[in-house]
């Protein structure tokens, strides 16, 4: 929480055209709430500000099942990293059951990514063979989902 | 007169929202999540207050109200246009920064608007009797979401399906409806301003370049539409926000067909654009300013003739997503994030070296706008500024808009919502 914003984007452009005029290609400001570097970039100017808040936490690698895939059967993993959904809402029935029949292009699951909904495709004719992660668990994108058996 | 302004919000644009509100003299409380304690904005928002995610109406206006804020910005997206929010807010004496209660519902339901864009004369698309491909779309939706294009029968109900999933995440409503698919399209849209009594427009942007109907590149103004026909999009979009009594900013989107430039009405959003620095740039006028104004009651000072459209700007959306590899999204802790610097140039973002890319939010990590005398001077500006834009530790789509950038289409002007497909793998 600060008193007050230290420089204005037009402070930083002021200073762009400072520098132009000079010699130099490169300042750095260093104060105890923040570093900002201007520098000459190619043809152009760039910015890099720092600030001196408590470091970012890291963001915390998500839990994925670390499922073996058993002889003669097929992973389905997910697209994208998120959050996985075994129906396509809330109370509603899921997009399959173990021993479902699907097919390559059968929708078996969804993952909500950064607000986005993802399907998870078959990727395989077979049957389901298992389910191995939770609804609504967060899953990395190399997560085995389920299992088909061809 | 606002004094305290609660900001309900996240990310780039609640940094924006303190940075206006901060020279108006007024005092900004932000609420944060815990995944955005160290985040840029809680750093320079003058007060902080802890809310549980940016979607719970009852923990927002508590927060709010323990504040003692007398005012709520609720930037775009979560909340923005959320009717139930508006009005918890003013039933704690709180002032929404944003339209009424009424227009946030007769604009957030998609079919409703369309009636009201109809009965004040705007041309619509209409419904599915020209067969496929067709467009489902949300009837609370807005921002592309919930929004899929069906090239055959078989696949409606799938997608029917998955749109009414993602509307059900995203808006709490999964309803769906049914549009033509118009095969050369450009995505225009037009600013307006209005204070309840009168509106005016603060001229049109482009935003053709999209990729699964979410923006990637805005510019203003929209290129190459005739005189004639630009007047009346821009006539039309006041026609409604004047029928409306319309009081706050607002964009008013259309479909121009890209080769007669002939124009549908599409939706109109209720709220602060993510684009809307490139309006700025091209009128000089601040529009959160505007918003805080008309949302502390005072009636427009600007009219029509005071709003002076000069050169060109264009927005590209720096995201956190591996664009190479289908635009996979890429959350982490930003280890170095240089963005361009100088006249001309505007990067509106919250995310500096150190920063961190929640995954639980959009990917959205900064905005570059530069602008220029002409829209040539302003692509060449784009160029230069792209190559000084140096983020390290998430992938991001820098690489994308330098493509984009010395497109032959894009320098040209005027492509249509098919400039991308097929853009990132070429």
């Amino acid at each position: 929480m600060s008193a007050d914003l230290p420089l204005s984007p037009e402070d930083v452009a002021e200073i762009v055209a400072i520098l132009e005029g000079s010699a130099y290609d490169r300042l750095e400001v260093s104060t105890t709430r923040f570093t900002l570097r201007v520098a000459r970039d190619g043809g152009g100017w760039s910015q890099e500000w720092a600030w001196s808040a408590p470091p970012a936490e890291a963001v915390a690698a998500e839990a994925a099942p670390r499922a073996e895939v058993g002889e003669g059967l097929i992973a389905v993993r997910p697209p994208l990293p998120g959050t996985f959904y075994r129906s396509p809402q809330p109370g509603a029935p899921p997009f399959v059951e173990v021993g479902a029949t699907v097919g390559p292009d059968s929708v078996v699951a969804i993952i909500e990514t950064m607000k986005l909904m993802n399907p998870v495709h078959a990727g395989a004719a077979g049957t389901i063979e298992s389910i191995l992660v939770d609804n609504a668990a967060a899953v990395d994108g190399d997560a085995v989902l389920m299992t088909i058996r061809p | 007169m606002i004094r305290r302004l609660f900001i309900a919000n996240r990310g780039e644009i609640a940094s924006r929202v303190i940075r206006t509100a901060r020279r108006l003299g007024m005092t900004t409380i932000l609420g944060i999540s815990d995944a955005d304690r160290a985040s840029l904005p809680a750093l320079l928002a003058d007060e902080v207050r802890p809310v549980p995610n940016y979607l719970s109406i009852d923990a927002t206006i508590e927060a709010a109200s323990a504040a003692q804020a007398d005012a709520i910005h609720p930037g775009y997206g979560f909340l923005s246009e959320n009717a139930a929010f508006a009005r918890a807010a003013a039933a704690a004496g709180i002032a929404f920064v944003g339209p009424d209660p009424a227009t946030l519902e007769a604009m957030g339901d998609k079919l409703e608007a369309r009636r009201i864009a109809m009965e004040a004369g705007l041309p619509v698309v209409t419904g599915r009797e020209g067969g496929y491909p067709l467009l489902i779309k949300a009837v609370a939706g807005g921002g592309g979401r919930g929004m899929k294009r069906v090239d055959r029968e078989e696949d409606l109900s799938a997608a029917m399906a998955m749109a009414a999933a993602e509307a059900e995440a995203a808006f709490g409503d999964g309803r769906l409806y049914v549009e033509r698919f118009i095969a050369s399209g450009r995505h225009v849209e037009v600013q307006i301003l209005g204070d309840g009594s009168s509106a005016i427009h603060l001229g049109d942007r482009d935003c053709s370049i999209q990729r699964r109907f979410q923006k990637l590149v805005e510019e203003a103004p929209a290129p190459f539409i005739p005189d004639d026909k630009r007047e009346a999009l821009r006539s039309a979009a006041v026609r409604l926000a004047t029928h409306l009594d319309y009081r706050g900013a607002g964009t008013v989107e259309f479909l121009v067909d890209a080769e007669t430039f002939d124009f549908y009405f599409l939706e109109m959003n209720a709220r602060i654009q993510v684009e809307h620095p490139v309006t700025e740039a091209v009128t000089g006028i601040d529009l959160v300013e505007q918003q805080l104004l008309i949302a502390d009651g005072q009636k427009l000072a600007l009219r029509q003739e005071m709003v002076r459209l000069e050169g060109h700007a264009i927005e590209v959306r720096i995201n956190a997503e591996d664009w190479r590899r289908d635009f996979r999204p890429s959350p982490g802790i930003v280890r170095r994030a240089a963005w361009p610097a100088g006249p001309d140039i505007r990067v509106d973002s919250h995310i500096a070296s150190g920063g961190a890319v929640p995954p639980l939010y959009d990917s959205l990590i900064g905005k570059l706008i530069v602008s220029g005398a002409d829209r040539a001077e302003a692509v060449t500006r784009l160029g230069a500024a792209l190559e000084a834009v140096d983020i390290e530790g998430v992938e991001t789509t820098t690489g994308l808009h330098r493509k984009i950038a010395c497109d032959p289409r894009f320098v040209a002007g005027g492509v249509d919502t098919r400039f991308f497909e097929g853009f990132a793998d070429a």
